[in-house]
């Protein structure tokens, strides 16, 4: 077992290595000329040529690779030309406003899609299923920029009952003291109901915004995943033995129908993660999406390469935390390892 | 117990009830709301030092705001009622009395003036940050050295309070390029602690904080998020601004900027969509300022050296097939100022931008191609810079659509924006839709960028020619012995050559379009088009 783990734990390490590489030459093969832009508007060729000095970019390609690798070694990602702070600064300032985002999101669509694909599975082809079907293909096709703009639309400027669309937090508030990073979370801890109040109300359009859209791989994966379950002979056993349908349906069908739907959430997770860029525009959210196709938009390579870095590190352990669950769920898993 | 207390003291429960009841909102957060000004803009700064390196425009306005100037512009008033700076009147700011010599200008400094922490503001800084700004390179130097601005040992303390700018030669553009954004006072003392040896000067310091005296000051920055702005109470070089606390936003979502704005909880935002500005101003629900850039020009340029473009003919049947208004319509909405369809017999001004005699005519066009040997036409390519597609992406298609009449075939280039500053130095693009605008508002000055053979980045045409640089160089020259007769001739001449041989063709002036609620009132347009805070206030 430990060796198997030794090997996992080499491929990580290895496929973060390739990360590395291939980020590196990425943006380095990419359009555009960073010294130029940073150069500003009224740039001569002479200001853009020491500016293109100051930034280390004269230099040959191998000598910036080894450079760069021997600052990631300290921690040290580079400095974000775009905002002008560190990347690690900035990065570990606006991954905590995307994890909240995305939880929320995420919290919303389970609590929606799991009840509807197991009723849409149990009442198979019955009215149920086919709303189920028709929320879950209507979100899904619906852009997120699309529905965002849609939900600011009504819920703030026809309705005004959501608040504007400005980030976080409205502008007569402070961030509370930071903590987890986590708004909700560090206004409780600072007892202060108010912000906690200010920021929840922000939250509630991007995350409905992200759970419509998260709706149907959810939905459509429980569904699936409980078909197949409740087809099977265990399960016919069970309600031959006379088991109640509630007791059959919730602890034998769905807790064998939820490995599929760890997976899934998992997948659905990390994708949120790094693709709610739209919301996170929509929304004026600082989020670590919009900070990465930002700095992409400018050349400015240190963003991009900590936000592939970072992104690809969460997958890492996001996988790891999945094969542990499995384990926890699933025994037959527990026993093969 | 009050309300409030009451709630932050309960636990778990109370959250619950909180949810249900949204009127938790203490009278205290409700008045700083009334205080404090929300501008809600696309970008940010990245850097708050005017002379950092790669400092983008959104960083203008921060330096603007919080660091004083020897000496500014006056203000006048625009037949439409826009207060506009005066490119001519200056009044001191840190400076309160300036005597210009024949080859020097010697500046008084007031002896009142602080920089935010309280400590005094004496000559020795004021030489230090010009010294600053002459030497660090980049954008700054190139501003200085516009002004004729170039070498340290130019700025010379005469005593504590008095400072002496020496002259390297005439140049009417000295003064002037001493109220620009570039030469701010600095906090030396203050820097240079926070300053090593490979950083002289101090430059990761300013980069994230204010070292000056100005009328703001910045409480918080969340880059890519927010900047909070603090009144500097003690400002002594001007009234003391009105508004307490701005509070500057960045709301990439021009839908929300403009809903936020039409919702009333957003006070002023600027870079919106034409389209949004012409129908909030046609609403009447907000105040739209809409004002010409001075200096600035939007056109279609062409590379003169080679082949089609290199034969005036072919020059001149683009610039007739041009449809102009179809763009101040379509793209425009209007919001621009008219450089095109001047009458036959209208005299030349002294004055730029100003219209050229062209006008959309097909007929004229075509003949113009026959006799330049293009009878059946050619292909070409036709770029623009994805960063203002807004704009450039409407304007390139119908230029495409009108060339297309005079069989010229064009594809078209979109260059994204980190690009864009690369392929116009290259002065490969054979086709173009850019702009360019000086802050300094003299023709000589943005003909010198331009048009002249140095071929700076700005001559993207590669235009070469040996009496537009002498007529260049002598309005030059003799407006710096105020030589009126010579100068005005010297400039109608460069501007008929570059309407008879259009190596570029103006397209029209943009505007700068600022929409605010009815109850904000104090807005300024300025050479750098940012927000000048001062004056704004509320209600």
């Amino acid at each position: 077992m430990l060796l198997r783990m030794g090997r996992r734990l080499g491929i990580t390490l290895f496929s973060i290595a390739a990360v590395i590489v291939i980020t590196f030459a990425l943006t380095r093969l990419l359009p555009g000329d960073t010294a130029a832009y940073f150069a500003g508007p009224a740039a001569t060729e002479q200001a853009i040529q020491e500016v293109r000095e100051k930034l280390g970019l004269d230099r040959p390609k191998y000598e910036q690779f080894v450079r760069y690798v021997q600052d990631l070694s300290r921690g040290d990602f580079g400095q974000s030309l775009t905002t002008g702070q560190p990347v690690i600064k900035d990065i570990a300032a606006r991954l905590p406003a995307s994890a909240e985002l995305t939880f929320a999101g995420l919290i919303v669509s389970i609590l929606i899609a799991i009840p509807l694909g197991v009723l849409a599975a149990v009442k198979e082809g019955s009215a149920v299923d086919h709303f189920s079907r028709v929320i879950a293909t209507a979100g899904v096709s619906l852009p997120v920029f699309f529905t965002g703009l849609l939900l600011a639309y009504f819920f703030y400027f026809i309705l005004g009952w959501a608040p504007s669309p400005i980030g976080r937090l409205d502008i007569i508030y402070s961030a509370p003291p930071h903590v987890t990073g986590f708004y909700l979370i560090d206004s409780l801890i600072a007892r202060d109901l108010e912000v906690f109040w200010a920021a929840l109300k922000q939250l509630i359009l991007p995350a409905a915004t992200l759970a419509i859209f998260s709706l149907a791989p959810i939905t459509r994966m429980t569904r699936a995943s409980m078909l197949a379950v409740l087809s099977s002979d265990f399960v016919r056993t069970a309600r031959a033995s006379g088991l109640s349908t509630r007791k059959v349906i919730l602890t034998y069908a769905f807790r064998n129908a939820l490995l599929p739907v760890i997976t899934t959430l998992g997948m659905v997770f990390s994708f949120l993660l790094g693709a709610n860029v739209l919301v996170e525009k929509v929304f004026a959210w600082p989020g670590i999406g919009s900070y990465a196709v930002e700095a992409l938009i400018a050349s400015d390579f240190a963003p991009v390469q900590g936000f592939v870095l970072v992104m690809a590190v969460m997958y890492v352990l996001l996988n790891l935390m999945i094969d542990l669950l499995y384990g926890v769920i699933d025994p037959r898993v527990r026993m093969a390892a | 117990m009050k309300r409030r207390d009451f709630l932050k003291s309960a636990g778990a429960l109370a959250a619950s009830t909180a949810l249900t009841a949204p009127a938790v909102f203490s009278p205290a957060k409700a008045q700083s709301r009334a205080e404090t000004l929300l501008i809600v803009s696309e970008g940010g700064p990245n850097n708050i030092d005017i002379h950092g390196v790669g400092t983008n425009v959104p960083g203008y306005e921060v330096a603007w705001n919080c660091y004083s100037r020897l000496i500014s512009h006056e203000m006048k008033k625009l037949p439409n009622g826009v207060e506009y700076y005066d490119k001519d009147k200056f009044k001191p700011e840190l400076a309160e009395d300036m005597k210009i010599g024949d080859m020097s200008a010697t500046f008084k400094l007031r002896k009142d003036a602080t920089f935010h922490d309280g400590t005094k503001i004496t000559a020795k800084d004021v030489k230090w940050s010009l010294d600053r700004a002459v030497t660090v390179g980049g954008f700054p130097t190139f501003q200085m050295r516009a002004g004729s601005l170039e070498k340290p040992e130019q700025f010379v303390i005469v005593d504590d309070h008095t400072l002496r700018v020496d002259f390297l030669r005439k140049d009417r553009m000295t003064i002037p390029d001493l109220a620009v954004v570039v030469p701010v006072v600095m906090h030396s003392e203050l820097i240079k602690k926070n300053a090593d040896e490979k950083d002289p000067w101090g430059l990761s310091y300013t980069k994230q904080n204010i070292a000056g005296g100005g009328p703001y000051n910045v409480e918080k920055w969340t880059p890519g998020t927010e900047v909070i702005f603090a009144r500097n109470e003690n400002y002594k070089l001007g009234p003391l601004p009105k508004t307490k606390r701005i509070v500057w936003r960045i709301v990439p979502s021009a839908g929300n900027r403009r809903a936020l704005l039409e919702r009333g909880d957003a006070d002023i935002s600027y870079e919106l969509p034409n389209k949004d500005f012409v129908e909030l101003k046609q609403s009447g629900k907000l105040n739209i300022v809409s004002t010409p850039f001075s200096n600035g020009v939007q056109y279609l340029g062409m590379n003169v050296t080679k082949p089609p473009f290199d034969n005036v003919k072919v020059r001149q049947a683009v610039a007739y097939a041009v449809p102009y208004q179809k763009i101040m319509d379509a793209v425009l909405y209007g919001l621009g100022g008219k450089t095109f369809g001047a009458p036959a017999n209208k005299q030349t001004e002294v004055a730029w931008p100003q219209a050229h005699k062209y006008n959309s005519d097909i007929t004229k066009a075509k003949k113009l191609m026959e006799e330049a040997g293009y009878k059946d036409g050619f292909e070409t390519t036709l770029s623009f810079d994805l960063n203002f597609a807004g704009v450039n992406e409407p304007t390139c298609v119908l230029i495409q659509e009108s060339l297309a009449q005079i069989g010229i075939k064009t594809t078209i280039n979109k260059v994204p924006g980190a690009n864009w500053r690369t392929e116009l130095n290259k002065k490969v693009m054979p086709l173009y839709v850019n702009v360019f605008s000086g802050w300094l508002d003299y023709p000589e000055y943005f003909f010198f960028w331009c048009y002249h053979g140095a071929n700076s980045i700005f001559n993207t045409m590669s235009y070469q020619s040996k009496e537009m640089d002498a007529n260049i160089i002598a309005a030059r020259d003799a407006a710096a012995i105020n030589d009126k007769t010579t100068y005005e001739k010297a400039v109608k001449g460069f501007v008929d050559q570059a309407f008879a041989d259009v190596p570029r063709i103006p397209l029209y002036q943009p505007y700068s379009n600022v929409a605010m609620q009815k109850n904000v009132s104090g807005y300024q347009y300025w050479f750098h088009r940012r927000l000048d805070y001062r004056n704004l206030a509320k209600g």
